[in-house]
């Protein structure tokens, strides 16, 4: 038996990899650089910097790379505007989670050289899973994301709650990970393959011939990516985990786990990969509405559930950490409405849940990175180890600057205009009310629930703004124990706070060139 | 379906060559006379010195990490050997890729003293 052996390498096909490769060669430059640098804390400056410029310039990658939209690497890798958006806020949430780490690690005597190259060899997971057109290269990298967020985890070599965080997020994301390869697995048996346009395409005979190994296949891939995206009622570890993590690890996994997550959503659901013109769109609608009918109830019901309990159960939260946790949730909520917009609406109306879903992901990154900016701030020297509401009050009077955008990053988590905030949610409801009667419902409790969340985000803000240390301690205790901004987070909180209020003074621009880019093709699912 | 026929077949033949090794042993060998020296685990011919189900120190396990990563690399390096001349240059790189990559982390297990025993 002979097999051929024809594999080839295009120019293409490195230029659609150039993000990937860009950030997987400084995650190596930076392990190899860190072996030459004195071991101390101070001197990882360099590593930073390097973390940074290879950030920046995987960026400048993924805008001017000529790779054409399509399918690459021998159908594994996609690359259309969904996924130079999602490399996008990949990217945008390494940097700021750099910024917020660089200083706050030193302090907190953790600043190893390992640490900002497992940040970076997430971010290759997280890139590949928002690029992938094959459910093998999706799980791949699932697991590149996954695996450094583990051991980031844990970086508190000595706190038992840092171990109990990596533990518990190893063992739950091992768990999750297994369901979504039987997943996997069970949609090859009934397809034939892992190719997500294949499946795609094949999926209305495979529904004929074993409807039970699809629908089984597609819930155990919804549960897995579930747990991912901390999504109701597979949420039970984040507020653990959020909490027992290194504040700036929590920071980058709320965002970055979690927009990996759903774009792989994207991808899975809405096989998004049939660009390539080997499907025609008439088809793929088809098994599109067909399966719809079967997902976007349970997501439906996911989204209810993640909403109605992240947000209630965010209102009795002294923790600055547990809190953000479950806003985290909360936001897990309001993103499942979008999915189940692109399921039950038209083509049309899923261009718009679309954009919805994006725009969404990229303000979620922006102001959860931003507001996770002010645990890091009052976690200072000295300061409370796993800081609650009241160790924010006076930092309004320290640090005005620095409560003001904080306060901004809150107004926007509670979807209050002018922010970016507002109009993120603004989107997702129009989209979902728009799609039909299932998406109208669950906007109303989208709005119901947002309603709560203004109360715990301002109970927040007012503690970062307007209040005063209690009156027991000493007169300076606020000098004994200052809030701590290193240069990098004023940076980096600076650059979120200035894009979320861009963003909310002019979504339009991002919004509208996503709606004209997705229904510039013939239907959402044929990205361009 | 049918292609994994073979397998099943292969699955058979395994099945029925490994009890037939076991039953001609059992009908046509001498009846077994245990003894200290043959019950004892096979240590490739080093008498044990003591039970297995001990802790180790750490540096065992970090060595057998090491050594893991490098038995792979050569399971890879076989199949690439037997085809290379047909995956051409192509292949060439794509392998001095990988080995570059694992180098660095030879180099950076190396640099953070995990070779070195005391």
């Amino acid at each position: 038996m002979s097999v051929a052996l024809e594999f080839a390498l295009t120019a293409e096909d490195l230029w659609a990899m150039a993000p990937l490769l860009v950030v997987t060669g400084f995650a190596l430059f930076v392990l190899i650089l860190d072996l030459f640098l004195r071991p101390e804390p101070e001197r990882k400056g360099p590593l930073v910097w390097a973390s940074l410029v290879g950030v920046g310039a995987a960026l400048v990658a993924n805008a001017v790379a000529p790779a054409p939209s399509g399918t690459w690497v021998q159908g594994m890798l996609r690359v259309d505007l969904v996924s130079k958006f999602l490399n996008t806020v990949f990217l945008l949430g390494a940097g700021l989670a750099v910024l917020l780490s660089a200083g706050y690690v030193e302090r907190q005597g953790i600043a190893r050289g390992e640490y900002y190259c497992l940040l970076l060899f997430s971010t290759v997971g997280a890139m590949l899973m928002g690029m992938s057109a094959d459910l093998v290269l999706l799980f791949l990298g699932l697991e590149t994301l996954s695996i450094p967020l583990y051991i980031l985890a844990t970086f508190f070599k000595r706190r038992p709650a840092s171990q109990e965080a990596g533990l518990k997020y190893f063992l739950l994301g091992a768990f999750s990970s297994a369901l979504f390869l039987y997943g996997i697995a069970l949609v090859y048996g009934a397809t034939g393959t892992t190719q997500l346009a294949e499946v795609g395409a094949r999926l209305p005979e495979a529904l004929g011939r074993a409807p039970g190994l699809v629908y089984a296949g597609l819930g155990l891939l919804i549960v897995g990516l579930g747990f991912k995206a901390a999504a109701v009622p597979f949420h039970t570890w984040a507020p653990d985990v959020y909490e027992g993590a290194p504040t700036s690890v929590t920071a980058f996994m709320a965002v970055a786990a979690k927009a990996a997550a759903f774009a792989a959503f994207l991808r899975v659901l809405l096989g998004a990969g049939t660009g390539t013109g080997a499907v025609p769109s008439a088809s793929a609608s088809a098994w599109l509405s067909e399966l719809a009918t079967a997902w976007a109830p349970l997501i439906a019901l996911l989204a209810v559930l993640t909403m109605v309990l992240g947000n209630v159960v965010a209102v009795v939260q002294l923790n600055l950490k547990r809190l953000l946790a479950y806003s985290s949730i909360a936001h897990a909520g309001y993103l499942l409405i979008a999915l189940v917009a692109m399921g039950a609406g038209t083509p049309a109306t899923a261009a718009d849940a679309t954009a919805a879903l994006l725009f969404y992901l990229l303000v979620y990154t922006l102001m959860t990175l931003g507001a996770f900016g002010a645990v890091v701030v009052a976690e200072g020297e000295g300061r409370s180890e796993n800081p609650s509401l009241s160790d924010l009050a006076g930092l309004g009077a320290r640090h005005p600057w620095l409560a003001g955008m904080l306060a901004l990053f809150l107004v926007s988590l509670a979807g209050l205009p002018p922010t970016a905030g507002f109009f993120a949610k603004f989107y997702v409801f129009k989209a979902a009310i728009e799609s039909g009667p299932l998406g109208l419902a669950l906007a109303i409790v989208g709005v119901l629930t947002s309603v709560i969340s203004v109360y715990y985000y301002l109970r927040v803000a007012y503690y970062a703004v307007v209040a005063r240390p209690a009156a027991d301690a000493d007169a300076d205790a606020s000098a004994e124990r200052p809030f701590y901004a290193s240069g990098t987070v004023w940076v980096g909180l600076g650059v979120a706070a200035l894009l979320v209020l861009a963003l909310g003074l002019y979504p339009t621009w991002v919004v509208e060139s996503l709606v004209q880019g997705l229904s510039a093709a013939t239907a959402a699912w044929a990205l361009p | 379906m049918t292609e994994y026929v073979a397998i099943l077949i292969y699955l058979g033949l395994a099945l029925v060559v490994a009890a037939t090794l076991l039953a001609v042993n059992a009908v046509l060998g001498p009846p077994p006379r245990p003894s200290r020296d043959k019950i004892m685990p096979y240590e490739s011919g080093i008498p044990p010195l003591m039970s297995a189900r001990r802790r180790f120190h750490v540096r065992y396990h970090v060595i057998a990490m090491i050594f893991l990563v490098f038995d792979l690399e050569i399971a890879f390096i076989y199949p690439w050997a037997v085809v290379y001349r047909e995956l051409g240059w192509l292949g060439f790189w794509e392998m001095m890729v990988f080995l570059g990559i694992l180098v660095i982390g030879l180099l950076y297990a190396w640099k953070r003293g995990a070779l070195r025993w005391e």
